[in-house]
């Protein structure tokens, strides 16, 4: 393990240790490695940094509170909560961060024509967001199964000039969405650019998108620093691909006293075969351009994952989580349907705040850490999309029953 | 650049741009069923016919059977698809003919046993399996190369293995002297091309189009002018395939191409004509693939 300063990674092949990678058809090459080099150019552009600022302070909404969850803080009975408020964000996620980096790069690369895939919804509402305001094309591909528990995502990404592109292939979720992104951009790799909405997929991405979240952990030590005067002892965040985890942890990495815990979709629970928890219950595998842990069974086929979340139902994980996870440097725990149901309703009526699904289940987890710590103990955790796009699978999960009131 | 011996002996040089590059001494007598088809077919100034079908679909009987009968419908080169969840540059055909494969249970294992059964009664016709990385890299690339070496398979072509990362496999290929196919593409500009057909083994195999299996081949007549690019660059025969669903397409490829590859069109109509049907589309392509310079 390299001492905590050392942690400049990936490598000039885009290996975070033995993660990571460019695992893609030679059509692909080419303009993965075109992109790399547009990326690095920008990274190094004043104008480019400035552009970004500009968007973030002004359309996006930054910075995000950092919010003393001072009732949920005294329901745990230990160490002080902090949420990073970035379900606060224009569109309701961390994801529009990434989005208004990788549009506003396409933009300098002269691409027109965008596609991404999207599980809940977020990242392709931010998508269609970011290509309406620069007047680009978008195209959203999203698993039909997905299509029907996000459907006023569907709507808003329309209302937005998105088209959504059902699939129907394999499970019908969000890696099948990313397959069929994947073979758009094979098959239109001259004018398209590929916007990728979490840390994997392969190289230059899970280092961008990362360098592009970033901005949540950069602003969060800056807030807790004027709020608490020191580091918290743990930053925790839900991960499906990792982007918001990411996000938050990257700034802290170096700092070898700050805890970093992931928390993974445990489904119906690990033991059941019926979850997303790539780092709990996975092996390293190759799928999706990077080399990392997967869900698949002894034969090396991918298995299905299973989370309540649309946004964490996704059988890999982002590769710098892997080497983070296998190094030791961040802890990884899970959380069931069940537990974030529960925490989603408790964080409502505590806090007034709905969180979407994907955060609910950082809650459980962040409660018994504050336990754990005890009153002298200060976590952050990033509250990366609020929950309106839920009630409906909410109510569902409940036995209730509520109108959409939109078409799907 | 560093070199270091590995523990089979082998030079392997470490290349910044490409990873492992084996600079070994020069490759044996490899690849033979591979080299002798070629030989074969070009003496008489014919084309190559490379028969593609997924291995395992529907079932495994049928499946063998119908691989058993494909040198005889005039397949030179047999590629045998290995199925996958993840098929992400495959079209839906083969994404499908893959689902039911798995469907009756076919694993990679299994479609090793394949190739052993096929070469109880056929030891001239290569077999080349294709498909994605992961199966493969969770048996380990060493043990797989063992495996397949074992069954009688020649090759691989494995689609999300791009030259920057198929340097483990192709180390444990070189050990069995096993040929790793490598992919060019349109995309495939010139100052890389000399590098990606530096490192294949048997022939190179030419995408003719940016897409997934099974697209409609949108250039035609621009073929001949890619053929070229890739032949000067590489000293192996060069097989064209994506987009060849005809007698009339294979002709007009088999003109200038080594070798013309056939996959979605034979996986369809297996599935949704049966055997026979296949059968008679595989000899019509092949026919019009071997006297394409008539």
């Amino acid at each position: 393990m390299g001492k905590p300063e050392n942690f400049a990674y990936p490598d000039e092949n885009g290996r975070f240790g033995e993660f990571g990678g460019r695992y893609v058809a030679e059509t692909l090459m080419p303009p993965i490695l075109e992109l790399e080099k547009a990326y690095e150019e920008a990274k190094a552009d004043p104008e480019f940094a400035k552009e970004m600022d500009y968007f973030l302070k002004h359309y996006v909404g930054r910075p995000s509170p950092l919010y003393f969850a001072e009732r949920l803080t005294e329901a745990a009975g230990g160490a002080k909560i902090y949420f990073k408020r970035d379900e606060l964000n224009h569109t309701g996620a961390h994801k529009i961060n990434n989005c208004m980096g990788q549009l506003l790069l396409a933009k300098r690369m002269g691409k027109k024509r965008i596609i991404a895939e999207t599980g809940a919804g977020q990242h392709g509402v931010a998508t269609a967001t970011v290509a309406a305001r620069l007047g680009m094309e978008c195209i959203v591909y999203m698993g039909a199964v997905d299509i029907v528990r996000q459907k006023p995502n569907v709507f808003r990404m329309r209302l937005l000039g998105a088209e959504v592109r059902s699939v129907e292939s394999g499970t019908a979720t969000l890696k099948d969405a990313m397959n069929e992104a994947l073979r758009d951009w094979v098959t239109n790799v001259g004018d398209t650019f590929y916007c990728i909405g979490t840390v994997a997929g392969p190289h230059p991405y899970p280092a961008m998108v990362r360098d592009f979240q970033a901005v949540i952990g950069r602003e969060a030590k800056a807030q807790i620093m004027e709020a608490e005067g020191r580091l918290p002892d743990a930053a925790v965040a839900c991960i499906g691909g990792g982007s918001n985890a990411m996000g938050l942890f990257h700034e802290f990495v170096p700092h070898g006293e700050v805890r970093l815990i992931g928390v993974e979709a445990a489904g119906k629970g690990v033991k059941s075969g019926l979850h997303a928890a790539s780092l709990t219950g996975g092996s390293p595998g190759i799928l999706h351009g990077n080399r990392t842990y997967l869900l698949q069974d002894e034969n090396g086929q991918i298995a299905d994952a299973h989370s309540i979340s649309a946004g964490l139902d996704y059988p890999g994980i982002g590769p710098e989580h892997s080497y983070l996870h296998d190094i030791g440097r961040a802890e990884y725990v899970s959380a069931t349907d069940d537990e974030a149901l529960h925490w989603f309703q408790e964080c409502a009526r505590l806090e007034g705040i709905l969180p979407a699904l994907e955060p609910s289940h950082a809650l459980p987890r962040t409660v018994e850490l504050a336990k754990e710590l005890g009153k002298d103990g200060l976590i952050i955790m990033n509250m990366c999309g609020r929950g309106d796009k839920d009630v409906f699978t909410i109510a569902d999960a409940l036995g209730e029953h509520i109108s959409a009131g939109t078409e799907g | 650049m560093s070199y270091a011996v590995s523990p089979i002996g082998v030079i392997i040089a470490n290349d910044s741009d490409w990873k492992v590059t084996l600079t070994g001494g020069k490759a044996r007598a490899m690849t033979q069923r591979i080299e002798q088809t070629f030989a074969k077919r070009k003496a008489a100034n014919e084309a190559v016919f490379v028969g593609y079908m997924m291995g395992g679909d529907p079932d495994r009987a049928t499946s063998q059977a119908f691989l058993n009968a494909l040198p005889a419908a005039g397949v030179d080169i047999i590629e045998l698809g290995i199925p996958f969840t993840d098929p992400m540059a495959d079209g839906l055909v083969i994404e499908n003919a893959g689902i039911r494969s798995r469907k009756a249970g076919t694993t990679l294992t299994t479609i090793l046993e394949m190739a052993t059964e096929f070469r109880k009664s056929d030891d001239t016709t290569p077999i080349i399996v294709m498909g994605y990385a992961n199966p493969l890299h969770h048996m380990g690339y060493t043990d797989f190369a063992a495996a397949a070496k074992k069954a009688g398979v020649d090759g691989a072509i494995i689609v999300d293995l791009p030259p920057e990362e198929d340097g483990e496999l192709r180390a444990a290929f070189e050990v069995h002297n096993l040929a790793l196919i490598r992919l060019a593409t349109p995309t495939t500009d010139a100052e890389r091309l000399p590098r990606v057909v530096a490192g294949t083994k048997g022939f190179v195999y030419y995408v003719s189009m940016t897409g997934i299996t099974g697209a409609s081949f949108a250039q035609a007549g621009s073929v001949k002018d890619q053929v070229a690019r890739v032949k000067a660059a590489a000293s192996l025969p060069v097989v064209v395939g994506f987009g060849v669903k005809t007698p009339e397409r294979a002709r007009e490829v088999g003109k200038d191409a080594d070798g013309v590859v056939v996959g979605t069109a034979i996986v369809k109509t297996l599935h949704e004509d049966g055997a026979d049907a296949a059968l008679d589309l595989i000899r019509s392509l092949a026919d019009a693939t071997h006297t394409s310079r008539d």
